[in-house]
């Protein structure tokens, strides 16, 4: 099989696996989500028959179809893209609730991580190629930002640069009043009040990958292809980022898988502390109304998320790594 | 220590016959900086879980309408909440929960990374495969909302169960870097030895494999318990936790909840942020001390340019420096391996 096969059919399965234990997790669990959620339908508004019969599909409820059949049910219901109805914003969706947030989340987590790995890897390249420079100093700057929690340093950024400075709006996808349309107005305020979201997760997922680059870096730079292209006097600039950190990076990409789980995990607190507009808050509002209909398709469509970005980084290793390339 | 001394014990010292990871793992304790200053940190936090319920001024869930939302004072060091709760009772109070939680999960996960893992790298084809493929997936399911999940169906379930829970979700990163490091080792001749001298596999893989991979088995404890306090106390902050034990994230829950940050209340949140912030920066810097040992190039990063210059003369551009004999060749290339190893440091929260 060819990379890219291998790593589609990867994919594949786990997608296949995340489903599956969606679909397995309530029925393991002690309790009845069930009559908890029909109880709170029913209490915002009416319940329809085919309501309920979704939701006996999800959550297993109906004893008389056996497992096999149930797991076909619910596969059914998914590829009609129904998750179920939410009970934060009944009647609608859950399919539609997501997708109405799953846009801020792309674009803000995705912009942040980007932008973190390059800055990350960046730094880390400089700092082992500069060995014995200031730039040393990012390793113990690098283990406390590490170490901070994301969803602290938000309430902090909150309570520094949007309560006590008043330079950034506090919460909120965009201005208050404004309605959500691709005006350079509009754009301008969401621009700005992704910014604090932002930058909470750059600042605290950059260290990582500048981490990983710089250690990365110091076994590359021993190799002996980066000897060769010094001695027969190659650019240092050239040496630093077209021999050592191009190779250096390919591992950095293989860990991304790792790494993104994380970051958007850490993600969806930031979202939620900033009252963001994004799954975060759409995953808040589900905890706090017992919505188990909406908390499952969160987690389905994060990793669905997870898995796509993934292969979108499998594209890129393609690109840079020739053996790779070759392979496909 | 200096160069000096550190490269003539690079050369002086004999070259060691068999791999003693073991043994030169434990002499690591009283040489990296980054570990001594880890295990302090850790060490304060054990002493403050055992002592903290002592020492506490006051009941931590005790209200007090005579004292709601006082800054830090004589009679509460770290102000009160907006009941009148005590901050540092409560925050004394969370220092147990915390790391039993983190240390319970570490335990399950490393064990089953071990058993998943080690199990991986050294059975050949499909049952080691299958493995591999098993921990892959659970590398890049996303944790916090299936934990959401999970913690939301079972609201009163005891901490056991979320270190469990934890733990499921969290083994599979160490138990990657331990196939790559198994199968490095598999080739290896004492390895190879102890096969044709027919003892048993499960000999082969205690004494002879496990040993070897004990740096390794440390860095990702250490991870996993770094990741298990991060996701625990951001379950507490979302309030999926019985709200009614405290911990420093159901001290978040409660400030976030309260508006403490729009009170300017600062006394409320910023402790238990740091106490957080702290043990996960003791453990991290433990860690990096760990990847310092398994790759020893990283080492020659504490120094200063001076130092580097003269060590790079004698020995290339990326000098391994300190005192430590040179691994056997084909060890070293063990080692490096699982470039994962080297990437360690990224995983958590």
């Amino acid at each position: 099989m060819t990379y890219m096969a291998r790593r589609i059919a990867f994919y594949i399965v786990t997608a296949w696996a995340a489903v599956t234990i969606n679909f397995f997790i309530p029925r393991l669990m002690p309790g009845n989500p069930v009559q908890i959620i029909m109880s709170r339908l029913s209490a915002v508004g009416p319940v329809t028959p085919s309501m309920q019969r979704a939701l006996e599909i999800q959550f297993g409820v109906n004893t008389n179809t056996s497992l096999l059949n149930q797991y076909f049910q619910y596969w059914g219901q998914l590829v009609h893209g129904n998750l179920g109805t939410s009970i934060t914003d009944y009647p609608a969706s859950v399919a539609s609730v997501i997708a109405q947030a799953l846009p801020w989340t792309i674009g803000l987590v995705g912009a942040s991580v980007i932008i973190s790995f390059v800055v990350g890897t960046i730094i880390g390249t400089l700092s082992a190629w500069r060995r014995g420079s200031f730039l040393d100093g990012a390793l113990p700057v690098s283990a406390f930002l590490q170490a901070l929690p994301y969803f602290w340093v938000a309430l902090l950024a909150i309570e520094v640069f949007g309560v006590t400075l008043g330079w950034f709006p506090d919460s909120g996808g965009y201005a208050q009043g404004m309605t959500t349309a691709l005006t350079p107005a509009f754009i301008g305020s969401a621009s700005y009040h992704a910014l604090l979201p932002a930058a909470t997760i750059v600042v605290t997922s950059m260290a990582g990958w500048m981490v990983g680059q710089r250690n990365l870096m110091i076994t590359t730079l021993d190799q002996d292809y980066v000897l060769v292209a010094q001695a027969k006097g190659v650019s240092q600039r050239r040496v630093m980022w077209m021999y050592a950190a191009r190779n250096a990076i390919l591992p950095q990409f293989a860990s991304f898988a790792v790494a993104l789980g994380l970051v958007v995990s850490g993600s969806l607190l930031v979202e939620l502390v900033f009252s963001y507009p994004g799954i975060g808050d759409v995953l808040l509002n589900a905890v706090s109304n017992d919505d188990y209909s909406t908390m499952q398709g969160v987690f389905l469509v994060i990793t669905l998320a997870v898995l796509a970005a993934n292969f979108l980084a499998d594209l890129v290793y393609v690109v840079l790594d020739p053996r790779a390339r070759q392979e496909a | 220590m200096t160069v000096n001394t550190a490269l003539s014990a690079v050369e002086t010292d004999p070259i060691v016959r068999r791999p003693a990871g073991g043994r030169r793992f434990w002499s690591l304790f009283t040489r990296s900086k980054w570990v001594t200053a880890g295990l302090a940190i850790f060490a304060v936090y054990v002493l403050f879980a055992i002592i903290g319920p002592i020492i506490k001024p006051y009941d931590p869930s005790a209200l007090s309408y005579t004292a709601i939302l006082q800054p830090p004072s004589a009679h509460h060091l770290l102000g009160t909440t907006q009941t009148g709760q005590d901050v540092l009772s409560q925050l004394l109070v969370g220092f147990g929960p915390t790391l039993e939680i983190g240390f319970l999960a570490g335990v399950i996960a490393t064990a089953m990374s071990i058993i998943i893992g080690v199990g991986a790298g050294y059975f050949a084809g499909s049952a080691g495969e299958g493995l591999s493929l098993l921990s892959n997936i659970f590398l890049v399911i996303p944790q916090l909302p299936l934990l959401v999940v999970i913690s939301s169906l079972d609201a009163h379930a005891g901490s056991w169960v979320y270190a469990i829970a934890l733990a499921v979700l969290g083994w599979a990163w160490g138990a990657r870097v331990l196939r790559a490091q198994t199968i490095a080792l598999a080739g290896q001749d004492f390895v190879l030895a102890a096969k044709a001298s027919g003892e048993s596999a499960w000999r082969i893989i205690l004494f002879e494999i496990l040993p070897n991979e004990l740096p390794v088995v440390a860095t990702s404890f250490v991870f996993t318990v770094v990741g298990a306090i991060g996701s625990y106390v951001a379950l507490c902050f979302l309030g999926l936790v019985n709200i009614n034990s405290w911990n420093w994230g159901t001290m978040l829950f409660y400030a976030q909840s309260n508006q403490a940050m729009s009170d300017g209340a600062w006394w409320w949140y910023v402790p238990p942020g740091i106490a957080v912030a702290l043990i996960l920066l003791g453990l991290v810097m433990l860690n990096f001390g760990l990847d310092e040992f398994i790759n020893p190039r990283l080492r020659a990063a504490g120094i200063t340019r001076k130092e580097l210059k003269t060590a790079s003369k004698q020995q290339g551009i990326t000098p391994v420096i300190r005192n430590r004999p040179r691994a056997p060749s084909g060890v070293s290339s063990a080692i490096t391996v699982g470039d994962e190893v080297t990437s360690t440091a990224r995983r958590h929260k």
